[in-house]
């Protein structure tokens, strides 16, 4: 197989050798009869709609749950690869958390020139509620899910922070639970790090961040509250909540009881003292952000504010994500650790700053380029993908509101093989990471989930997009 | 567990429970339409209907009670909410709902039942696949109840679960009574004419009881005995008296497993104890059609009692 001509191919190296860390996996694929390898993989797919890990796409018909294409070429990474990678998201996300906490008290960042304070005054997602406070332990980003992209041997980049609410681990586990039932033996030949025990760790980690005075018990109650049936991620919140072995709770079935968020258990109701929270802060209390939404619990902010529960994560960690504070992310690194960054943003140009929206306009059809308060995939612009028509359409809404856009270089993002009918054939990857943030520390689950455009030299991973996702090894030592 | 689970898992064993019924019935409904003459597979049809609360709204819309239209109707017609197809998409969303109160066996079973009954009931069912589709409602419906028995902790979902099974079974049995009640009414006229045997097949077959009924009694096919063994027998799942027995156990476990009693454990206590205490003469002379009224009645109460009580809602 030849790599594609100008991405760093994982498996491939330009003398069409194998690299080191696929030596393994490809000596077992060779091996195999591709009918049967196709088989598995058909077999792959009906368990997983029997699993029913599926999710729903905003926009289809309400309710249709649809498959996350799985590749099963996994995307192997060596043992010192993640040794370096693991450190750099160290490294930033201690500086997300200290961010946060400064940008939430004293601003720090602000008064020694670092950060525009307009970034901050300007934000819907920074939450004039969380000033003055520190959430319980002082953690801000219970869980992050760092996207990485990978351009070299060498090269790894952050595309995104998603200190917020990053999905997608139930496809990590669940990505595993299926190649270690289709290929047993696979696991026998190649030594990868288990990523099973995901959920205990989620779980010690959030009862880490209990509130000084839990139930009584000694135990903290934890739940994770989703927005329902309907929405895109419901199998996550469940799937999650089942594996915690905590309940998963919807705005129905919480209240104010006696200054705590309870939950309404068929014995009556039972304060929570950590609270995972698959529900956007706007959502999240109806008396404080938006009156109309049916997801959040009357009062939960006050609740929030007298320190009598934890929510995973802290209201407010949105700003985090914002593209145009992501763009000052090597600034915020140098400033919290006194450390230079150790993973590399992304380039970006901030088209709020009239030279980089002069360039931005001249060189639209290379470049990427995102709303500020984006995600998923949605409202972006690839130019290199993009027509005439639909260049100009964007160029009108980057006029009309600079502010409200970024732009990237497209960059030329590894490639690793996925099984196409015809054989082995390189698509784009990127990297999500899962990372573990409380008092006792920063927990890295080796690996993450590998996202794949599945079209042929598509740049677009995003499950809504039409993008997969592999399975994720990290080699053993 | 959360009340809103219980609820959920209730309804998912509910709605599981009434659409094996329903296929129950639509067999012996089918049964009785091959051997019998038009105008008696019509009335049969109708019973058919009316046992499941159905015939208003069909009479609505056909004319007549032909049986494929009728099967169609009750199986998969879009427009009628309490087609088999949308209880078990009723089932399945109840425990896709409660996904963490269930064990992935449990929720595998449920979510593959809905995939094979969604893939048969795609394209209308003829008189040819009916008694294959009937057969798949009744196998998926045990695949469930099989990975439950085999899978779940005996906890308090647990019991959830085997109550709303058994609210639902014991109201099923009861309406396939109330409507066929007066085929077991003794009448001199009727006592050994043809007709009545088969009605009378009929009803043990609409619940799985036609083989039971003759190795229990090993005499003949009559009237009182059949009341008597679809009341009262507690050797029969089926009868009220056994889906009342296992209630009872069930909410015993959830009183011990919660250290107190709630008020529907008074109500079902009252309930048992009028199964238990009344012979089937009894409840003939009083009126059988009255008996299974207040039934009715009752074990909506009770049903009622329990959400209540574990706070199915706020």
């Amino acid at each position: 197989m030849k790599p594609a001509s100008l991405s760093f191919d994982e498996m491939i190296d330009a003398d069409g050798s194998v690299r080191a860390a696929y030596r393994g996996f490809c000596g077992w694929f060779e091996e195999q009869d591709p009918r049967w390898l196709h088989r598995q993989c058909a077999e792959a797919e009906r368990f997983f709609r029997t699993t029913g890990i599926t999710f729903n796409v905003y926009g289809d018909d309400a309710g249709e749950e649809r498959l996350i294409p799985f590749d099963m070429i996994p995307r192997v990474i060596t043992a010192g690869e993640w040794r370096r990678v693991s450190r750099g998201i160290e490294q930033r996300v201690r500086a997300l958390n200290a961010f946060l906490h400064d940008i939430y008290h004293r601003q720090e960042i602000v008064r020694a020139g670092r950060l525009p304070e307009r970034l901050l005054r300007d934000n819907p997602a920074y939450l004039p509620e969380m000033a003055g406070f520190t959430p319980p332990g002082g953690v801000y980003t219970h869980i992050v899910g760092i996207d990485l992209v990978r351009t070299g041997p060498d090269e790894f980049m952050v595309l995104e922070d998603n200190a917020r609410t990053p999905s997608g681990v139930s496809y990590m586990l669940e990505n595993r639970e299926t190649m270690m039932a289709m290929f047993p033996e696979l696991f026998t030949r190649v030594a990868v790090r288990p990523v099973s025990d995901y959920p205990q760790r989620l779980a010690r980690s959030l009862a880490a961040c209990a509130p000084p005075d839990p139930s009584g018990s000694g135990r903290p109650v934890l739940a994770v509250l989703t927005p329902g049936l309907y929405n895109s991620a419901y199998f996550e919140h469940a799937f999650i909540a089942d594996q915690m072995g905590a309940e998963l709770v919807e705005g129905s079935d919480l209240r104010v009881v006696d200054g705590r968020i309870a939950m309404r258990t068929t014995c009556g109701y039972q304060p929570i003292d950590v609270l995972y929270r698959r529900v956007d802060d706007e959502f999240l209390d109806p008396l404080t952000f938006n009156p109309g939404s049916m997801l959040g619990v009357h009062g939960m902010m006050d609740v929030y504010r007298a320190g009598r529960i934890t929510l995973a994560n802290a209201p407010g960690t949105g700003i985090a994500d914002d593209k145009a504070i992501y763009s000052f992310m090597p600034e915020i690194v140098e400033f919290y650790t006194g450390e230079k960054p150790l993973l590399a943003n992304v380039p970006t140009w901030r088209c709020a700053e009239p030279e980089a929206l002069a360039y931005v306009l001249d060189h639209l059809k290379e470049l990427v380029v995102k709303e500020v308060h984006g995600s998923g995939g949605y409202g972006m612009l690839v130019g290199p993908a993009s027509s005439r028509a639909e260049l100009k359409a964007f160029e009108a809404k980057l006029r009309a509101r600079p502010e409200n856009y970024i732009a990237q270089p497209t960059l030329a993002l590894s490639t690793v093989p996925i099984l196409a009918r015809s054989g082995l054939a390189p698509r784009h990857v990127d990297l999500r990471p899962f990372v573990l943030v409380s008092p006792g520390g920063i927990d890295i689950t080796p690996g993450g989930l590998t996202r794949v455009a599945l079209k042929k030299g598509s740049l677009i991973v995003n499950s809504s997009q039409g993008g997969g996702t592999k399975d994720s090894w990290v080699l053993e030592e | 567990m959360l009340g809103r689970s219980a609820n959920g898992i209730v309804w998912m064993t509910r709605y599981l429970e009434r659409a094996e019924n329903t296929a129950r019935l639509l067999e012996a409904g089918f049964r009785m339409a091959l051997t019998r003459g038009i105008n008696e597979a019509q009335a049969e049809w109708r019973s058919v209907l009316e046992t499941i609360g159905q015939d208003e709204a069909y009479s609505a819309r056909f004319d007549d009670y032909n049986g494929q239209q009728v099967c169609n109707f009750i199986l998969r017609d879009r427009d009628n909410p309490g087609s088999v197809l949308a209880m078990m998409e009723n089932a399945r969303a109840n425990a896709r709902g409660v996904r963490t109160a269930l064990t992935r066996a449990v929720w595998e079973a449920t979510n593959e039942s809905w995939m094979t009954l969604t893939r048969l009931l795609a394209r209308p069912v003829r008189e040819s696949n009916l008694g294959e589709v009937l057969v798949s409602v009744r196998r998926q419906a045990t695949l469930v109840r099989g990975a439950m028995d085999g899978t779940m902790l005996r906890n308090e979902i647990f019991n959830f679960a085997r109550i709303g099974c058994f609210l639902e079974r014991a109201d099923n049995t009861a309406r396939i009574l109330d409507v066929k009640y007066y085929v077991l009414l003794p009448s001199v006229a009727w006592v050994g004419s043809s007709l009545d045997n088969v009605q009378w097949e009929s009803v043990l077959r609409s619940v799985a009881g036609e083989r039971a009924y003759r190795w229990l009694n090993a005499g003949p096919i009559e009237p009182r005995g059949i009341a008597e063994f679809l009341i009262l027998d507690g050797r029969f799942p089926r009868s009220l008296a056994f889906c009342y027995a296992k209630l009872r156990s069930n909410m015993a476990c959830l009183a011990r497993e919660y250290g107190h009693e709630s008020p529907a454990h008074e109500l079902l206590r009252d309930a048992g104890a009028g199964l238990h205490q009344t012979g089937i003469d009894r409840i003939i002379e009083a009126g059988l059609h009255e008996f299974i009224g207040q039934f009715i009645k009752t074990n909506q109460r009770i049903a009622d009692a329990i959400a209540a009580d574990y706070r199915f809602v706020e």
